[in-house]
């Protein structure tokens, strides 16, 4: 089974890169940009028996870091 | 006393603070590798030093965090043994949930890598008590991702409860509240950016940091 893990970080949270893109689009001439929030794409090949528990608990121990990340599991 | 250093793939600051520990304790830290399952028996000291560690791929410090090694350093500081992290070190110690909050990129995204200026908020921590409440020190920083993060309640209670150890008194890298060094509830973790271990002789360009060791090695001893 392959996992696509989305790990974003939370609303609120300052995102110095998100905002880097944002001025870099702005200098190309793409004006209609409002935010730019940068995150990442995980993806993850396993056992297809491998239960919802164990991904969360992936995601939760490791993928992201719950203190500034959201995260988001895709079944491929 | 005898300190412990941890050494993870990728770290650099280990020598430094290998150095800078023996200078004050007068004995030779033990290296301990990050696979190894425990610390030595008797160190009063942990030091996670700066570097990279496992070319901080996924976040800073987050793989280092999950290391054997860590586990045993989670449950030593549970028990009251002394954790400085320094560098990637606090950034290990906010992963591993030993400090609250997270380090994240520079504001400015650059790497900052100069001498800042801070203020030492308390000098009642072990980790502090080499120093004035109040006083101003200089010591290097080299950090990409040093710019502190934790929510509006969290950093009320930090405040409240003075575990802010150092603040830099300028602008560095968009810290929340202009946190350079943080302690953990007991008083026996303490985290921080800025590399006190590049501060301990004279030729370094100051000794500011050399206080830190001296204050935490009376403050252990006595």
């Amino acid at each position: 089974m392959k996992l696509k893990v989305f790990v974003t970080l939370k609303p609120g949270v300052l995102d110095p890169q998100g905002r880097a893109i944002h001025h870099a689009l702005g200098s190309l001439g793409f004006d209609g940009v409002r935010d730019v929030r940068q995150g990442k794409l995980i993806e993850l090949e396993v056992a297809d028996d491998t239960d919802d528990a164990t991904i969360d608990g992936m995601c939760r121990k490791l993928l992201a870091n719950t203190v500034i990340e959201n995260y988001r599991v895709e079944k491929a | 006393m005898k300190t412990a250093v941890i050494v993870f793939p990728g770290s650099n600051c280990d020598r430094d603070i290998a150095v800078a520990l023996e200078a004050v304790t007068g004995v030779k830290p033990r290296m301990v590798w990050h696979g190894d399952a425990d610390l030595p028996a008797d160190v009063g000291l942990v030091a996670v030093p700066g570097g990279f560690s496992y070319g901080d791929y996924l976040r800073s410090g987050a793989i280092a965090a999950r290391s054997p090694i860590m586990r045993a350093v989670v449950e030593q500081a549970g028990k009251g043994l002394p954790v400085l992290g320094i560098c990637n070190g606090f950034q290990v110690l906010t992963e591993a949930g030993l400090l609250p909050g997270a380090l994240m990129r520079n504001e400015g995204l650059n790497f900052v890598c100069r001498d800042v200026a801070l203020t030492v908020e308390t000098s009642s921590s072990t980790f502090t008590s080499g120093y004035k409440a109040g006083e101003r020190v200089s010591f290097p920083v080299a950090h990409h991702d040093g710019n502190y993060f934790a929510d509006t309640e969290t950093l009320d209670r930090l405040e409240g409860e003075g575990r802010v150890a150092f603040r830099y008194a300028e602008s560095v890298n968009g810290s929340a509240r202009n946190i350079a060094g943080l302690l953990n509830d007991k008083g026996n973790v303490l985290g921080m950016m800025p590399h006190p271990e590049r501060r301990i002789e004279a030729a370094h360009g100051g000794t500011d940091g050399r206080r830190l060791f001296e204050g935490l090695m009376e403050a252990v001893s006595a």
